[in-house]
């Protein structure tokens, strides 16, 4: 027989849904380890690709630096964002996940996290070593990973809602990114304009609290957009 | 637990240019099933969603225990258990792993050992570590009858709809399901079923035989 | 009588024909008086010469953008709180004038930036964040006419131009913030000095002018999009037999 009510109660806890939802998106993940692998890789070629194009000349390199690591850095969260909801909309888990006792947006919000945990972290991680290419020192790489830390996150919630409405759509992979682009224009602005002022030798606090300010408002906000999108999907 | 009640009032649904159907409605109490029948295309998988709440109806209403609930509301999801066309299986789970997940966002807390009991009885036990994209037709399909069996009467959820859920099932499958339905009504629970085959069903059951455009 | 008898296609259908004469007729006269007091009757820049009238156009396009999406945000709630089609299709109807107006106030500030700063292009916060709005009417546009299902199409749309909304002044702030940091801007397309009484008042008279076209044109728009949609109704059948 089944465990007694009161472990029960505890067990159907909604916010247990965050944790299933993120336990098994990251089981998931792991298991197709190819496609893990993809978003990293992305990353660092097109990254590479930029010294090639405008000359090795490190002043310029310099220069540039935070806007191509953080515009690459966008294009890369964005190609992987499908993958939080396509395949259990092919396969028809999606409803399953929609009729859940476990209330929608909570496991929305652990698929973000599962989806972020497999690509904002290793960019963010992997953002040092491609920042000694252009020349950054220390303390500018620092902060690079800090804005990298604090915005992908926000990159992969914004990006679900727009994988999330383009479900079953002909051209959807396309349409998502016309739809996200222009949101994630602020965070591009923050993230690279933090790396900026630091290679200036201003404060970064401003650019990285607001950044921050936006990750906890997208915390709280976009979940519930998401667990929508979704729904209207399924309809 | 309270024996439940499933009511549709005034269900209509246009998909497109086409009505599906106006003005459906049904009471079903506890123990009872509601057999679907009627040509493909005809609206059976619709109503059936409509029911689930996947689906929001351009009119009338579906009621849980006499309360009207919205689409995905909070007691519908408690409630409506939905086993559709696909078989709501991950690929790069085995089967095991699969219906340890789909119990799991039932909030159906299953011990391992009844687990692999519910799929020993559907002939998967040999099979419980294979990848479900491995898996054939028919047996996909019996780790939902798995589930299924793990959500019987008071367990887990007590109405169920279900849509063809004998699809690419054998004989021996198809006689399991039906003793699975039997000991679900006997329990109190509520079932909606949309089939081509005909169901042996003990309790009284209903029939609602769908056309184009009704 | 209720207004929420309007809320019917079959019954605003009619209503919308009614008004659309009256409000193109407002439209016409306005843009007349504006033009006329914005060529005419405000005085000479001293120091850009004639060319700065081009923001009688410039300035009221640019607000009709931004109130166009508010009014679509508007409908979104309705449509996404109440279910109602024709707030639906009023936000599809306004769709393309909003992103006409947003184009045309790029175009105009080009215009106006090139024989006034040398270039066609500065990126200036209103400008640039203009730009961003150009983007998000097109957004929506694609997503609705990509999505065939209508029913899922108008609730996509509503929730995209919602989330969108909220972002609006976030964008806004953003690029205020990246332009103020990038000291490069000379150059303001917000006149932000004095403005003289006669400039505002052509300036005003002219988005007025702009916001009774978008009413007409909307409503124009609404009727082709409610006859199409509800094709097989019978009382659009009755219409096109008793034009036929």
């Amino acid at each position: 027989m089944s465990a007694e009510p009161s472990a029960d109660a505890e067990l159907a806890a909604p916010e247990r849904g965050v944790w299933i939802a993120f336990c098994r998106d990251l089981k998931l993940a792991m298991r197709s380890k190819g496609e893990l692998g993809q978003a990293l890789a992305f990353f660092v070629i097109v990254v590479s690709l930029f010294p090639l194009a405008i000359g090795p000349e490190t002043a310029l390199l310099k220069r540039v630096a935070p806007g191509v690591v953080w515009v690459c850095a966008l294009l890369a969260v964005m190609l992987t964002l499908p993958r939080v909801f396509q395949s259990d909309h092919l396969d028809g888990t999606l409803e399953q996940l929609a009729l859940s006792p476990y209330p929608l947006p909570l496991l929305c919000a652990g698929k973000m996290i599962a989806h972020w945990v497999t690509t904002g972290l290793p960019l963010a991680a992997v953002a040092p070593v491609l920042g000694l290419q252009f020349g950054l020192d220390g303390r500018e790489l620092m902060v690079v990973v800090a804005g990298l830390l604090l915005g992908t996150p926000i990159l992969t919630m914004l990006g679900a809602i727009g994988a999330a409405l383009v479900l079953g759509v002909r051209g959807g992979s396309i349409l998502m990114a016309l739809l996200v682009l222009p949101l994630y224009i602020p965070v591009l602005i923050f993230g690279a304009g933090a790396a900026e002022a630091s290679m200036a030798g201003i404060d970064v606090s401003a650019n990285l609290s607001l950044l921050g300010a936006m990750l906890l408002f997208g915390l709280v906000t976009t979940p519930f957009a998401a667990a929508a999108a979704v729904k209207i999907s399924l309809d | 637990m309270a024996g439940r009640r499933l009511e549709a009032r005034g269900l209509g649904l246009t998909r497109g240019p086409r009505l599906l159907f106006s003005d459906l409605g049904f009471v079903l109490s506890a123990g009872q099933a509601l057999i679907l029948r009627g040509p493909n295309g005809v609206g059976k998988t619709s109503l059936l969603r409509v029911l689930a709440g996947l689906t929001s109806a351009d009119c009338g209403q579906v009621l849980l225990d006499g309360q009207p609930t919205s689409s995905l509301s909070s007691a519908g999801r408690h409630a409506l258990l939905y086993f559709g066309h696909a078989n709501a299986l991950k690929d790069d789970f085995s089967a095991q792993e699969n219906l340890a997940d789909q119990l799991a966002l039932d909030a159906n807390f299953v011990p391992l050992n009844e687990q692999l009991a519910a799929l020993k009885a559907f002939g998967l036990l040999p099979r419980r570590d294979v990848l479900a994209r491995r898996l054939s037709q028919g047996q996909k399909r019996r780790i939902g009858l798995a589930r299924l069996a793990l959500n019987v009467g008071h367990r887990g959820k007590p109405v169920w709809l279900l849509d063809e859920p004998t699809n690419a099932l054998d004989a021996e499958g198809a006689q399991l399901f039906q003793q699975l339905v039997n000991s679900h009504l006997a329990d109190g629970g509520v079932a909606v079923i949309a089939t081509h085959l005909p169901m042996d069903l003990a309790g009284s059951t209903q029939e609602l035989h769908m056309q184009e455009g009704a | 009588m209720s207004l929420f008898k309007y809320s019917a296609p079959s019954t605003f259908y009619p209503l919308a024909g009614k008004l659309v004469p009256w409000f193109g007729t407002l439209a016409f006269v306005l843009a007349v008086i504006g033009l006329y007091l914005g060529l005419f009757v405000a005085p000479e820049d001293f120091q850009q010469g004639e060319v700065y009238r081009i923001i009688f156009i410039h300035v009221p396009t640019a607000w009709m953008a931004m109130l166009i999406y508010l009014v679509m945000a508007g409908y979104a709630v309705m449509a996404l709180v109440y279910q109602t089609k024709l707030s639906a299709m009023m936000m599809e109807a306004l769709a393309p004038t909003g992103a006409m107006f947003t184009a045309l106030a790029l175009w105009t500030g080009a215009l106006w930036g090139r024989p006034t700063w040398g270039t066609y292009w500065a990126w200036d916060a209103r400008m640039t964040s203009t730009l961003i709005l150009l983007f998000l009417y097109v957004g929506y546009i694609a997503l609705v006419n990509a999505i065939e299902d209508k029913k899922r199409a108008d609730k996509a749309g509503a929730l995209l131009v919602l989330v969108g909304s909220i972002n609006v002044p976030i964008i806004y702030f953003s690029v205020k913030w990246w332009n103020t940091l990038h000291q490069g801007a000379s150059i303001s397309f917000s006149q932000g000095n004095k403005m003289a009484v006669i400039m505002l008042s052509a300036m005003l008279v002219m988005a007025l002018a702009c916001w009774m076209y978008s009413i007409a044109v909307s409503l124009c728009r609404v009727r082709a999009i409610i006859l199409e949609r509800e094709r097989h109704t019978l009382w659009v059948r009755d219409i096109k037999e008793a034009q036929s």
